[in-house]
C-alpha cells in the first residue's frame, strides 16, 4: 500500500510539472537580457518595452472593448433567447436547440471560414472591409449558445409559481418579471456571461478569420509575435497574463470557499 | 413569461450568423470557380486525403495518450481530501486559461535547436532534432488538452457514491475488482465526454502543427487556412469534409454514451 502511495505521489508530481515547466520556461526567459535562449544575465527591459509599445496596448484595448461588448450583448440576447426558447414544445424545441448548438459543436476553424466567406461576400456588395464590426458580430456569435446553455437550466428548475403569485400579488408583467424570473435565473445569467467573457477574450480562431487585415487583438498580437520570433516581450507578455490569470483565479477559489463556509453557518 | 417572442431577435440572429455562413460553406464547396455547380472542390480535396489520414491519426494517438495520462490523475484525485481536490482541480484548470498560442510556443523555446532541452541533451552526448515531426506534434496536442481530458472524468468520479465501493467491499471483492466492476463502468461516460473534448479540437486544429512538426506534418486545420485565401471552393469543401466527420464521430459518442447510461 505504501508503495502504491509514493508511485502516485511521483506520477501527480511528474503531470503537474509537464503542466507547468513550459510556463515557467516562458517566464524565466522573460527576464533575459538576451534575445535567444542563451542566458546573458537579468534584467526587465522586455517588460519595459512591451508597455512602451503602442500596437500591443492598442490589442490589448481591442481585446477588451470586444470582450465587453460581445458578452453584455450576448448575455442579453441570449438569455431572452433562453426564456422564449423554454416556451417551445416537441419537435420546433429540438430543432431551435440543434441548431443554437451548432456554433459549439463545429469545429472553430469551420466557424472560422464560414463567417470569413459571408462577411467577404457581404463586404462586395455592401461595400465594408472586414474588422472591428465583423469581429463584435462573430464574437457575438459564438458567444451567446454558451449563453443559452447556461441560462436554460436555471428556468428549467424554476417554480413557475412563484411568477403566477408575483402576479396575483399585484405586481404587472413587466415587475414580475424583473423581480421574479430575472432574479431567479441570475446565477444562470451571471455564468454565462463570464463564459462568454473568457471565450471573447482568449479567442484565436474565429477573430482571425473575421478581422480583415488591420484589426488587431492580443491573442492576434500573439500569432504575429510567436509567428515571427521577434523578441522576448512575448515572454514579459507571457508572464504578466499568467500572473493576471492566477490572480483571478486565487480570488475566485477564496470568494467560493467563503461562500461555502457561510452556507455551512446557515 | 409564456412568450415566445423573447427569441425572435436571437432567431433572427441565428439564421443570419450561424445557418446563412453554414448554407454559404455548402454552396462553395458544390461550385466550380465560376459559380456553376460541380463536384471540382471535392475532386481537388482528395488531393489532401493524406493530410486528413496524418489529422486523424495524430488527434486519435494524441486522445490515447491524453486517456493514459489521465485517468490515474483523475483517479488519484478523487480519493484526495476535498481541500486538495480543490486545489488539483485549480492547478489543471490554470494552464487552460493561457492562450493556446503560448503553451504552444512555450514548447518552441523548450524544443528549439539550442535550446534547454537541446543543448542538455548534447551535453550528454545526444544528437536529436526535437522539432518538425510528428510525435512533437502530437506532444503539443497532448499539452494542449489534457486538462480537458482530465477534469470530465474526474468530475464523474468524484461523484461517484462511496457507499458502492463499501458495498462491494462487503460482499468480498478486492481492490482490483472493485476498480474493474464499480469505478471503471461508472467512469466510463466521464471517458466518453473527454474523448469528445479532446478529439474534435485536436483533429481540427490549426497552427499547432505548424509550430512544432513544420511543413511536412502539417494537418487538416492548416490545410484549410492556407488554401481559404486562394481557393475558397475547395476550402469550403475541406471545410464541410471535416464538419460532417466530426459530427459522425460526435453522433457516434453520443450514442455509446447513452448505451452506457442506459446499461
Amino acid at each position: 500500500m505504501k508503495k502504491k502511495n509514493i508511485a502516485s505521489k511521483i506520477f501527480v508530481a511528474l503531470l503537474i510539472l509537464f503542466l507547468y515547466m513550459p510556463i515557467a520556461v516562458l517566464i524565466f526567459y522573460s527576464f533575459n537580457d538576451g534575445k535567444t535562449t542563451v542566458w546573458k544575465g537579468f534584467t526587465f527591459k522586455w517588460y519595459i518595452e512591451l508597455f512602451k509599445d503602442n500596437a500591443i496596448m492598442q490589442s490589448l484595448y481591442n481585446t477588451l472593448i470586444i470582450a465587453v461588448l460581445a458578452s453584455v450583448f450576448a448575455t442579453i440576447l441570449g438569455t431572452m433567447a433562453a426564456i422564449g426558447i423554454s416556451n417551445f414544445k416537441g419537435f420546433k424545441r429540438t430543432a431551435i436547440q440543434n441548431a443554437s448548438n451548432i456554433p459549439i459543436v463545429n469545429p472553430e476553424i469551420v466557424t472560422g471560414v464560414s463567417f470569413m466567406l459571408m462577411f467577404t461576400l457581404l463586404g462586395v456588395a455592401l461595400n465594408f472591409e472586414m474588422g472591428f464590426w465583423t469581429v463584435l458580430l462573430a464574437h457575438i456569435s459564438f458567444c451567446t449558445p454558451y449563453v443559452i446553455l447556461s441560462v436554460m437550466p436555471r428556468i428549467k428548475r424554476m417554480d413557475s409559481h412563484i411568477y403566477e403569485a408575483a402576479l396575483d400579488l399585484g405586481c404587472n408583467q413587466w415587475q414580475a418579471f424583473t423581480k421574479i424570473v430575472i432574479h431567479e435565473i441570475m446565477p444562470g445569467i451571471f455564468s454565462g456571461f463570464l463564459l462568454s467573457f473568457t471565450y471573447s477574450l482568449d479567442d484565436f480562431v474565429i477573430t482571425y478569420f473575421t478581422r480583415g487585415s488591420k484589426f488587431q487583438t492580443l491573442p492576434i498580437q500573439i500569432y504575429t509575435m510567436t509567428h515571427r520570433r521577434i523578441s522576448p516581450k512575448i515572454n514579459a507578455l507571457s508572464a504578466l497574463l499568467f500572473i493576471t490569470i492566477l490572480a483571478i483565479l486565487i480570488a475566485i477559489n477564496i470568494k467560493d470557499r467563503k461562500a461555502a463556509k457561510a452556507k455551512g453557518l446557515e | 413569461m409564456k412568450s415566445k417572442k423573447l427569441s425572435i431577435p436571437y432567431l433572427i440572429w441565428m439564421v443570419v450568423f450561424t445557418l446563412i455562413p453554414l448554407a454559404t460553406i455548402i454552396f462553395y464547396a458544390f461550385t466550380n470557380k465560376q459559380g456553376n455547380f460541380s463536384f471540382e472542390p471535392f475532386q481537388n480535396a482528395f488531393f489532401y486525403s493524406d493530410v486528413f489520414v496524418r489529422s486523424i491519426w495524430i488527434a486519435l494517438v494524441s486522445c490515447l495518450i491524453c486517456i493514459i495520462l489521465a485517468y490515474p490523475m483523475a483517479y488519484i484525485m478523487s480519493r484526495c481530501k476535498e481541500r486538495t481536490q480543490n486545489l488539483f482541480v485549480m492547478l489543471i484548470t490554470i494552464p487552460m486559461w493561457m492562450n493556446f498560442l503560448l503553451r504552444i510556443y512555450a514548447w518552441v523555446i523548450l524544443l528549439q535547436n539550442n535550446g534547454p532541452i537541446d543543448t542538455a541533451l548534447s551535453i550528454l552526448g545526444i544528437n536529436a532534432n526535437l522539432m518538425g515531426n510528428a510525435g512533437t506534434v502530437v506532444l503539443g496536442m497532448v499539452y494542449e488538452f489534457l486538462p480537458f481530458m482530465i477534469l470530465p472524468i474526474y468530475t464523474v468520479m468524484s461523484k461517484i457514491d462511496n457507499r458502492l465501493i463499501e458495498a462491494a467491499q462487503d460482499l468480498g471483492s478486492n481492490s482490483v475488482q472493485i476498480f474493474k466492476k464499480v469505478v471503471f463502468p461508472l467512469s466510463i461516460p466521464g471517458i466518453i465526454s473527454g474523448i469528445t473534448m479532446v478529439f474534435v479540437p485536436s483533429a481540427s486544429t490549426f497552427l499547432v502543427a505548424q509550430y512544432l512538426g513544420g511543413t511536412d506534418n502539417i494537418m487538416i486545420g492548416d490545410v484549410i487556412d492556407k488554401i481559404f485565401w486562394t481557393d475558397q471552393n475547395t476550402g469550403s469543401a475541406i471545410s464541410l469534409i471535416l464538419m460532417v466527420a466530426i459530427l459522425i464521430f460526435l453522433v457516434l459518442m453520443n450514442f455509446f454514451g447513452d448505451e452506457e447510461a442506459i446499461s
